[in-house]
């Protein structure tokens, strides 16, 4: 179990070339809403930013409104996380665009070398019209079942496309090489940044104050009360678990040692950890699911089986 | 002004003229190669007999090089074979981990009191047996400064406990695979991969900017060049960045900048479109001693990194298919542009489906822009069969092989990577040769040393480290050996009408040998002694560079 630092979330962001990781950056961009979001991107292409979101410019480096920064980094990844160490004030979230051929989980096997990074998740985009055909591709079937293999969220995008067998039997295969990640279907990449990224949950534990599930535009939300101290790992464990469906969860609770532990996980990902500073708010884990209401009932029937 | 130069023999290379006992020379370019009778015919004349008893051949051309070859010198070396560095300075290989440790603790002694980093290169510890190296091993040369070391492969290197501190590395709970841990928990200084080696790399002195852009590592570049009878040489897979152009057009126009530089932009950091317009630039930009404008794509990893794309059956011993490093689409974008635009594209495959990939995409392309002559170029295309040397025919697609590996990496091809029959193909110069495909072959140095007789001894004999004959029915004759060292390479940069023999109209470049090529037999080969160069007309001797 790690020492607690304060560390900056990363999330790395694959997906084989036009499954719209470059839409899904640009849609988390505006949403940023005050949240300093830092994009490193493997070259600018054509359009890496939308026009208006722009404030500014040069070879490296786009200023974009409200504080975000967008890099271009080459081949050079490890130089780009070392140089954004030195910006002040430090961005709140980091996304890597990976590139068309990149395995994110080797990507984010190298984040993970830097003491002061932690990776949030592993978010992997799929065109639902052309996943099939590359997924079996020669050349590229292996890369991009490894790149799904990897995914703790997948983006099932752009379902809107193809006829309903084929996407029938895309979801089917999906799936299969997917495992336990959870798929997330999106029309133009749209999905709210609190799937896709975990900063805002932290601050959600602080201010919400009922525990009801509530909707939202495209997920469900719900506090769910963890009161007792409890074994944060197997905690973690049952919130991963795929019966559960939950896409991300994050709070902080007290352990059997009486330390105070941040307890999150991402689809199957899990992490817990020493809380870094006293948090306001102990013993409430926010929880998102993306299509029905959340199981807070099976929920804590697990965290009842895992307290003393 | 002319000069005749009576040589004992000149090997001209020119079909229609292959030997001559005189070449006269005017200004920077070849007069005429004959007898000095025929010679005289031209007019007045001065009669150097420097040369007299030289052997002459067109300049050598080396079609797949690093100018950072130049650079590593400034570092310790720490091979397992003999090197001669830019001074002409023989560094005895290291037969022992020992002796690699004691001869970069001469360098701290060297060095004295004090933090300054220490990089080594070219460490290769499979010939030390299963020992590997360790940081425990690195801290011996000091605990003070932080030690790294650059394996030969480039993909690996080993750093003490000082430069993994500096790294940020000396913790508990890292999980990578790059970064393997000792019983302590803690890394054990080795660094695999690119991403591994980058966090340490520059706090041992071994930082990728410095070398990518230095006038120093340059101009010994270019010493290294005459050393080895070259004068053209292709610098494979440059970023390009401005700031290095800009050194590069100013050190290349020096008076005693000594070889042409035939610098490749490598597809990175930029889309295809980006990359085909920074070409277009580059091209212009151009001068005679530093062609710009040719672009360099990698396709796959490598193949003793087990990061090279392979057909099936896969690596021998079972490892994971490869590494992709471009797309598909990626790359038909850029063949595309390039074929409107009349850009050359070298394109590094490794695996042999990598191969496959390039010619499926290539095929694509030209069938959308036709161009005759294109010379597109497979570069090392270590794996290919028969069959992809037949397309690479009829596509008129050339190809580069990596003739040095079996000297160094032959014998774990053979028992690890791609085993017994594939390890015996592997760069097939006489199926290139026979099915006709325009072939050059290469050192990539600062991988391998850069020397192409060196590197024709290599295809005429085909022999590994353990001494074993990897692949006979791949062996090519001197002749073909000589020829594709010199009109071959030049051939596959489109620079064959300008250099790679000896005839009127031609560049005044010659490799000036102290020892017949011809004579001196396949197995002696890279024993032939080179005394220097004369490039677009100016004398380089190797002593006195």
């Amino acid at each position: 179990m790690a020492e607690a630092v304060a560390s900056l979330p990363v999330t790395v962001i694959g997906g084989y070339l036009g499954a719209g990781k470059t839409t899904l950056v640009n849609r988390l961009l505006r949403q940023a809403d005050g949240l300093r979001l830092a994009v490193l991107v493997n070259e600018f292409g054509e359009l890496p930013i939308d026009a208006d979101l722009i404030e500014s410019r040069d070879e490296n480096v786009i200023n974009i409104a409200g504080g975000c920064v967008c890099c271009s980094y080459g081949s050079d990844l490890m130089a780009a996380l070392i140089n954004l160490l030195q910006v002040e004030p430090a961005p709140d979230h980091i996304l890597i665009e990976a590139s068309g051929v990149a395995l994110p989980d080797a990507i984010a096997q190298s984040v993970g070398l830097i003491a002061r990074y932690t990776v949030d998740g592993i978010v992997v985009l799929t065109d639902a019209e052309t996943v099939l055909d590359d997924g079996t591709d020669r050349y590229l079937a292996d890369t991009i079942t490894r790149q799904l293999a990897a995914a703790d969220i997948v983006l099932l995008n752009k379902v809107d496309l193809p006829m309903p067998d084929t996407l029938d039997e895309t979801k089917r295969w999906l799936a299969e090489a997917c495992g336990e990640a959870r798929i997330v279907e999106t029309e133009n990449a749209a999905v709210s940044l609190s799937i896709v990224l975990g900063s805002r949950l932290g601050s959600a534990v602080a201010q919400a104050h009922h525990h009801n599930d509530m909707p939202h535009a495209d997920h469900h939300a719900a506090i769910l009360p963890v009161e007792r101290p409890v074994d944060p790992d197997l905690l973690a464990q049952s919130l991963a678990d795929p019966k559960h469906d939950l896409i991300r969860s994050k709070g902080f609770v007290r352990g059997m040692d009486g330390k105070i532990y941040t307890v999150q996980t991402v689809g199957r990902r899990r992490s817990v950890s020493v809380a870094a500073q006293p948090p306001a708010e102990i013993g409430r884990v926010v929880c998102i699911r993306r299509n029905d209401a959340i199981d807070l009932d099976g929920l804590a029937d697990a965290v009842a089986r895992n307290c003393v | 002004m002319t000069v005749i130069y009576p040589a004992r023999r000149i090997l001209t290379m020119n079909p229609s003229n292959p030997e001559a006992s005189h070449v006269a020379v005017r200004g920077d370019r070849i007069l005429g190669a004959g007898s000095l009778e025929e010679l005289a015919g031209w007019g007045e004349y001065t009669l150097d007999n420097r040369f007299a008893d030289k052997v002459l051949m067109p300049g050598l051309v080396e079609g797949h090089s690093h100018a950072q070859e130049g650079s590593m010198w400034r570092y310790v070396y720490c091979g397992y074979f003999d090197r001669t560095d830019p001074d002409g300075k023989v560094w005895p290989g290291l037969g022992s981990l020992e002796a690699v440790i004691e001869r970069l603790q001469e360098k701290d002694a060297k060095m004295g009191a004090g933090e300054d980093p220490i990089g080594g290169w070219s460490l290769d510890p499979i010939y030390y047996g299963d020992v590997r190296m360790s940081r425990a091993d690195m801290d011996r040369v000091s605990t003070a400064r932080p030690v790294g070391v650059r394996h030969a492969s480039g993909h690996i290197m080993n750093v003490n406990t000082r430069a993994l501190d500096l790294a940020g590395l000396l913790r508990e709970g890292i999980n990578h695979p790059g970064v393997p841990l000792g019983d302590d928990g803690l890394p054990t200084g080795e660094l695999k991969g690119p991403d591994a080696m980058e966090l340490a790399a520059a706090h041992v002195g071994l930082d990728r900017k410095v070398m990518a852009a230095d006038a120093w590592g340059l101009r010994q570049f270019g010493r290294l060049c005459v050393r080895q009878g070259v004068t053209t040489a292709a610098d494979l897979a440059n970023p390009l960045p401005p700031e290095a152009v800009e050194m590069m057009l100013h050190v290349t126009e020096e008076a005693d900048f000594p070889v042409r530089i035939v610098s490749l932009r490598r597809f990175q950091g930029v889309t295809p479109r980006e990359l085909i317009d920074r070409c277009l630039e580059l091209r212009e930009m151009s001068t005679d001693r530093l062609r710009m404008g040719l672009v360099k794509i990698h396709a796959d990893g490598s193949i003793q990194g087990f990061t090279a794309r392979l057909r099936w059956p896969g690596y021998y011993n079972g490892a994971p298919n490869g590494l992709w490093y471009a797309t598909p689409e990626q790359m038909q974008e850029i063949y595309e542009g390039a074929l409107e635009n009349d850009l050359l594209v070298h394109t590094h495959t490794n695996g042999d489906e990598a191969t496959a990939l390039m010619l499926d995409t290539f095929e694509r392309a030209l069938h959308k822009v036709p161009r005759p002559d294109h010379r597109f170029t497979l570069q090392h295309c270590q794996m290919a069969d028969a069959a992809q040397f037949r397309r690479m025919k009829k596509l008129g697609v050339c190809v580069n092989l990596f003739s040095n590996h079996h000297f160094y990496w032959g014998d774990q091809h053979y028992e690890k990577t791609v085993g017994p029959e594939r390890a015996m193909r592997m760069n097939a110069c006489a199926t290139a040769l026979r099915e006709g495909v325009p072939l050059a072959i290469h050192s990539d140095a600062p991988v391998t040393p850069l020397g192409p007789l060196f590197t024709a001894w290599c295809a005429v004999n085909r022999l590994t480290p353990n001494g074993r004959v990897l692949g006979e029915a791949e062996k090519i004759g001197v002749e073909d050996a000589l020829r594709t060292i010199t009109l071959g390479a030049a051939y596959t940069l489109k620079l064959d009408h300008e250099v790679g023999s000896i005839e009127a109209g031609k560049r005044a470049d010659f490799a000036v040998l102290e020892d017949d090529p011809t004579t001196i037999g396949g197995d002696a080969l890279k024993d032939v002694r080179v005394w220097g160069t004369v490039q677009s007309g100016r004398v380089f001797a190797a002593e006195e560079t």
